[in-house]
């Protein structure tokens, strides 16, 4: 094995799992233009932080479209960041036990945050709430 | 797996043959290096702001109270600061994201490695300046 190059964007892998990753990147990357620009633009430009609230939240979740487009975003950023975050490691931690250690540090991370992305997005049910928050006025 | 960063196989533009990786441009300095870290650096912050934002959106589900008492610091004058700064990495990853795509699958991309980056810092900018306008002033109304 040659002494790496400094790695300035990387070359198209031969195959197996890095060239589905390679895959991966682009296609969900392209994806998350629409996702993560329209999300920040509803977030900061129709509205602002300061319209953001419970109310807010409930109202957008009432719809399956935000929901489906809540999960997809969470899905493809997640996995696409963390999977990112495994290029760095690959690249900075050279020691056989410190990568393997640090891979499953970021795969845990992506299974657990899915779950905990999932829960809040698929199983939100305003209706438990909605007495508590008009007698709160909001 | 962890063979990631040093190619298997290097691959310039289908044309030329004997050049092979050094034609292949767009990938690197000086341009190619600063345009890369910049996109490290912002694909790791956005990473992180994610993180903490599925925890915080995770509180929706305890109810109106305790997430509308979570929101004063999406509120706060240093964390509205620390959203322009994301929406900004936010922008300039996609835009130089298009880009790494662009010279991945079109092959005379790596003779304008100059102008796509230059590019890239165009429709940042059309993007960002907008947005960030937008933010300061919700700021200080
Ligand atoms: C500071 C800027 C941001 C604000 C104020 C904000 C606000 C919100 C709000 C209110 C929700 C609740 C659901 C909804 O109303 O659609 C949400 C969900 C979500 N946001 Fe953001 N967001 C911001 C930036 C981002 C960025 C940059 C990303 C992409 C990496 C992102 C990814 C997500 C995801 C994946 C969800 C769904 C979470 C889940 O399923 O648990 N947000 N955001
Ligand atoms: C907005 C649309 C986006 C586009 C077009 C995009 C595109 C890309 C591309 C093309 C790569 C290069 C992958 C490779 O070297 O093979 C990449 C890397 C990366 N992306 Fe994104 N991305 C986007 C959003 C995001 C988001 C929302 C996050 C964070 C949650 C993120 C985090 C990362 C990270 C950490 C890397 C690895 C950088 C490195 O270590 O070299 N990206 N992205």
């Amino acid at each position: 094995m040659s002494a790496p190059r400094p790695r300035v964007g990387r070359e198209r892998p031969a195959g197996g799992f890095e060239l589905y990753s390679w895959y991966f990147f682009r296609i969900s990357g392209l994806l998350l233009i629409f996702l993560a620009i329209t999300h920040v633009v509803i977030m900061h430009v129709i509205n602002t932080v300061d319209e953001i609230d419970w109310n807010f939240v409930a109202d957008r979740w009432g719809s399956p479209f935000w929901r489906a487009f809540d999960w997809l975003m969470l899905f493809l950023a997640l996995l696409h960041g963390l999977n990112g975050a495994r290029l760095a490691v690959d690249d900075y931690i050279r020691a056989r036990g410190w990568r393997i250690f640090a891979h499953s540090i970021l795969w845990s991370a992506a299974v657990i945050f899915l779950i905990i992305g999932s829960i809040a997005v698929l199983t939100f049910d305003p209706s438990a709430f909605q007495a508590a928050s008009t007698a709160a006025g909001s | 797996m962890t063979t990631g960063t040093v190619p298997t196989q290097e691959r310039g533009p289908a044309t030329a043959g004997t050049r092979g990786i050094a034609a292949y441009r767009g990938y690197r300095p000086p341009v190619g290096m600063l345009s890369w870290a910049l996109h490290r650096i912002t694909g790791l912050g956005v990473l992180l702001f994610l993180l903490l934002h599925i925890v915080d959106i995770f509180l929706v589900g305890y109810g109106p109270e305790t997430f509308n008492e979570l929101l004063f610091i999406y509120r706060h004058p240093v964390f509205r600061i620390g959203e322009i700064i994301l929406v900004a990495g936010l922008y300039y990853h996609a835009a130089n994201g298009v880009r790494i795509i662009l010279i991945d699958f079109w092959e005379k991309a790596y003779r304008f490695e100059r102008q796509l980056f230059y590019g890239v810092i165009a429709v940042f900018l059309a993007g960002f300046l907008p947005t960030a306008f937008f933010m300061i002033r919700a700021m200080v109304r």
